[in-house]
């Protein structure tokens, strides 16, 4: 709860320090940051971020991990794209394709709990796998779809949200009644902090583990929809490369820690607010985005420095 | 004593662990070229007294004199080069380099002071060392293709590769077949013969009549007798082990215990078909499952409660037969399973009491959504009724006591009211106190028609809480004592291995 409030204060402080920044230096004080174009662009990547991050987010919860997010999206995109240029609705070769998702989800449960391989290796597999199916099944062509109610999704808004946006609402709901009110979301925490007592107490880990897998692949399969529909085009070996880190980053600076057994949906999406308020932050004072990956490296270095440090002082007072 | 004679002589050695005196003032000496047994019960202090000899911990206070020389033996290397060499039950070996690398592993001998291997020296010095142990492999055999045995001989070819004088085996026979184990005494007889002295420990009192000049009885940390010569037999040594009053914090025995049969194990093969037991449980009764360590209890347990997979075999709960694969499936047909190690398995230490306690009955209360009301409602009603003692439900069961972690551990499973607990070790490491409140909980619980079974390392809680008892050896069992016959000389007579009579 402490380190949601200090992710909050620094969100705030961050936005603070963005506007009077803009306020200083621009002639006629204005803040671009606060402008409804800006806000609206933000929301939408925020949107977008959040959906991805929340499903790291799961699975990090449960003690596991998943690269393959970034693959998994640009796979999306390229199926459903390819889909659509052959003719189907694009609507339903979305759906067809998250519902693969759900397999894949099944296949990485399979993998962790009955194989036993560390998720860190039976997803990087999946990373290697969809990300070279995505480039070799178009032959590294770029997709190119026109669609307008599809495009509606990644672009649009409703009563002056965008529907990525809304989308995050929606799926943060679902996931926080999970995580909150079902027994589902007390079995995911236990199993992150030890799973063989959870074992022990009768509980079925494997299909524990593997809901937190599927819900991992399901919302990068979303996110991919929704990217392709922004974006109206999918480049197999660019689009979506290193989503995955920016996701598992979202969601340790909102206070999952990779050891299993905490974290919260709310905290994700600060985490994920957090990294889209600083990129476009440094976008709007002038910081060339050849920097943006090094400032965000920082402040995830940062974050988790102050939450061991924190739990060092904690725990020499015990 | 023959003092101009003694190799080894440790004086008076007193070794405290928090809570527990684990050694105290015992006197150990060894002759030179003699096999000296040392024998005791689980926890009398065997290992402790090795372990300072080691080198792995020193001593609070008492003298060890090697060789005539007051020796202050600060670490194992400082033990080592002493002539101490000590092969634990764990090899301690590279599997994946040959045997010839092995007995010289760190002292490989080398040209000059670049460390180049001299691989010649090093195979043909090997050799003449295994040959003296008996290994008739290769020299380049890697160790993991060897067999247990083998791997043995390899341990003691290189303790005798430093010149050692002293070599202590631990219960090396634990785990070799019964020829392996003969090949081992005779190389030790070569070796004794040779004037190597050799401290041997084991739980199988046959084979200390076999092979030991002399025996030093251990109990509860202090020596309580030593035997030699004809005096070294399994009936003499059994009485030294045991022998001392049962303190009376133990409940009245049971109303007893007539009731239906609630479990039958047949032919239970289990730890990938090595090992089968037979037994059966009736409600209202506690079963002791009595045994020396590696005898296989927590392995049976275990895969009764589906934790490990069994083998093959039967087992009818309440008269049905039942197909156990996963802790879940033994839940659901009403038993439950308070692990041996409490804090890895039976609770989960960075979560809350209430959420310790309803870990295996949430499922059930209001599927699939999280009742909080009932689970509250149960774990106040079983925080009060076990003396639970936390300054709330929500503390972490982290900061509890032993005690009364142990008793979340049982509060578990009492919110699902099993017809069969199994409890394993269920007093291991926690104070007095909360041990006879344990003790009259689990009597309780029998009491109220519950078919209990108690795996215990500790001689007083078997005989003073079980009705009936039995008794391992070697994953099998070797005997079920009635109330009237369990006593320590039977359970210890059974648990070396000895037949029912």
């Amino acid at each position: 709860m402490k380190k949601l409030l200090g992710m909050t204060l620094l969100l705030i402080m961050l936005v603070v320090a963005i506007c009077t920044f803009q306020w200083f230096t621009h002639p006629d004080h204005s803040i671009t940051f606060l402008s409804s174009v800006n806000l609206c662009n933000l929301a939408q990547r925020i949107g977008l971020l959040g959906i991805y991050a929340l499903g790291a987010g799961i699975v990090i919860l449960s003690g596991g991990i998943d690269l393959s997010i970034g693959s998994v999206m640009a796979f999306v995109g390229v199926a459903v794209a390819m889909l659509t240029v052959a003719g189907w609705n694009p609507f339903v070769a979305s759906a067809l394709v998250v519902l693969c998702c759900v397999l894949l989800g099944c296949w990485h449960g399979f993998l962790v709990g009955r194989i036993k391989l560390q998720p860190f290796i039976a997803t990087l597999a999946s990373l290697l796998l969809l990300r070279g199916l995505a480039r070799g099944i178009p032959n590294g062509i770029a997709q190119t779809i026109s669609h307008e109610p599809f495009a509606f999704l990644g672009n649009g808004s409703y009563l002056g949200i965008p529907i990525t946006f809304w989308l995050l609402i929606i799926i943060a709901l679902i996931l926080g009644f999970l995580m909150n009110f079902t027994v589902y979301g007390r079995y995911l925490y236990a199993i992150g902090r030890n799973a063989e007592a959870v074992r022990y107490s009768g509980i079925k880990v494997n299909r524990v583990r593997t809901l937190a897998f599927v819900i991992c692949a399901v919302l990068a399969g979303v996110a991919g929809v929704l990217e392709l529909s922004l974006n109206h085009e999918i480049q197999p070996a660019q689009s979506a490369l290193m989503y995955e880190m920016w996701a598992i980053a979202a969601a340790v600076l909102g206070g999952c820690s990779l050891r299993g057994g905490e974290g919260s949906v709310l905290g994700v999406i600060i985490g994920a607010m957090l990294i889209r308020v600083m990129d476009n932050g440094m976008n709007l004072v002038g910081v060339s985005s050849e920097w943006q990956w090094a400032v965000i490296g920082v402040i995830v270095l940062g974050g988790v420095i102050a939450d061991a440090a924190y739990k060092l002082r904690a725990a020499n007072k015990t | 004593m023959g003092e101009s004679t003694a190799l080894l002589q440790m004086q008076n050695i007193t070794k405290r662990f928090p809570g527990v005196l684990a050694l105290n003032g015992v006197d150990l000496d060894l002759r030179e070229g003699e096999i000296l047994g040392l024998i005791g019960e689980n926890g009398a202090g065997k290992s402790t007294l090795m372990r300072i000899l080691g080198g792995d911990y020193p001593a609070d206070s008492g003298d060890i004199v090697i060789c005539g020389k007051q020796a202050q033996i600060t670490d194992v290397q400082h033990s080592i080069a002493l002539g101490v060499s000590i092969i634990y039950q764990e090899l301690n070996l590279a599997p994946n380099l040959d045997i010839a690398s092995n007995i010289f592993l760190g002292r490989e001998p080398a040209w000059g002071a670049l460390g180049i291997v001299d691989s010649r020296a090093l195979y043909s010095k090997a050799a003449e060392i295994a040959g003296r142990v008996g290994i008739s492999a290769p020299m380049n055999t890697l160790v993991e293709t060897l067999s247990i045995g083998e791997q043995q001989l390899v341990e003691i070819a290189k303790a005798l590769s430093v010149d050692s004088g002293i070599l202590v085996l631990d219960e090396p026979t634990s785990s070799l077949s019964p020829a392996e184990a003969s090949k081992l005494f005779e190389v030790m007889r070569g070796l004794k013969n040779a004037g190597v002295s050799m401290i041997y420990i084991s739980h199988r009192l046959a084979e200390i009549r076999e092979l030991c000049d002399r025996v030093v009885v251990l109990r509860d940390g202090e020596r309580v007798g030593e035997l030699s010569g004809d005096r070294i037999c399994p009936e003499e040594m059994v009485r030294l082990m045991v022998g001392r009053d049962i303190s009376r914090f133990f409940p009245e025995h049971g109303r007893h215990a007539e009731g239906d049969t609630v479990l039958m194990v047949r032919d239970l093969s289990y730890r990938g078909g090595r090992d089968v037991v037979n037994f059966d449980l009736r409600a209202g009764e506690i079963l002791g499952i009595a045994g020396l360590v590696g005898a296989g209890r927590t392995e049976l347990v275990e895969a009764l409660f589906g934790v490990e997979p069994k083998h093959d075999g039967e087992v009818q709960v309440m008269g049905e037969n039942v197909e156990i694969r996963a802790p879940a499936d033994a839940i659901n047909v009403g038993m439950g399973l308070v692990p041996e190690d409490r804090k890895a398995l039976g609770v989960i230490l960075e979560m809350p009491v209430t959420e310790n306690i309803s870990l295996p009955g949430i499922g059930n209360y209001n599927p699939p959504f999280m009742d909080r009301n009932k689970e509250k409602e149960v774990a106040v009603e079983l925080v009060d009724r076990l003396e639970i003692k936390t300054p709330s439900l929500n503390q972490l069961v982290q900061f509890l006591s032993g005690g009364n972690q142990q008793k979340v551990a049982l509060a578990k499973w009492l919110g699902i009211s099993p017809k069969i607990l199994i409890l394993d070790e269920p007093t291991r490491g926690i104070d007095v106190g909360s041990k006879s409140e344990i003790y009259r909980l689990i009597r309780e619980l029998a009491d109220d028609g519950m078919g209990v079974i108690m795996v215990s390392s500790e001689m007083d809680e078997i005989i003073g809480l079980s009705d009936r008892v039995m008794v391992m050896h070697e994953g099998k069992e070797t005997g079920i004592l009635d109330r009237a016959d369990i006593n320590e000389q039977n359970i210890m007579h059974l648990a070396t291995g000895g037949s029912q009579a």
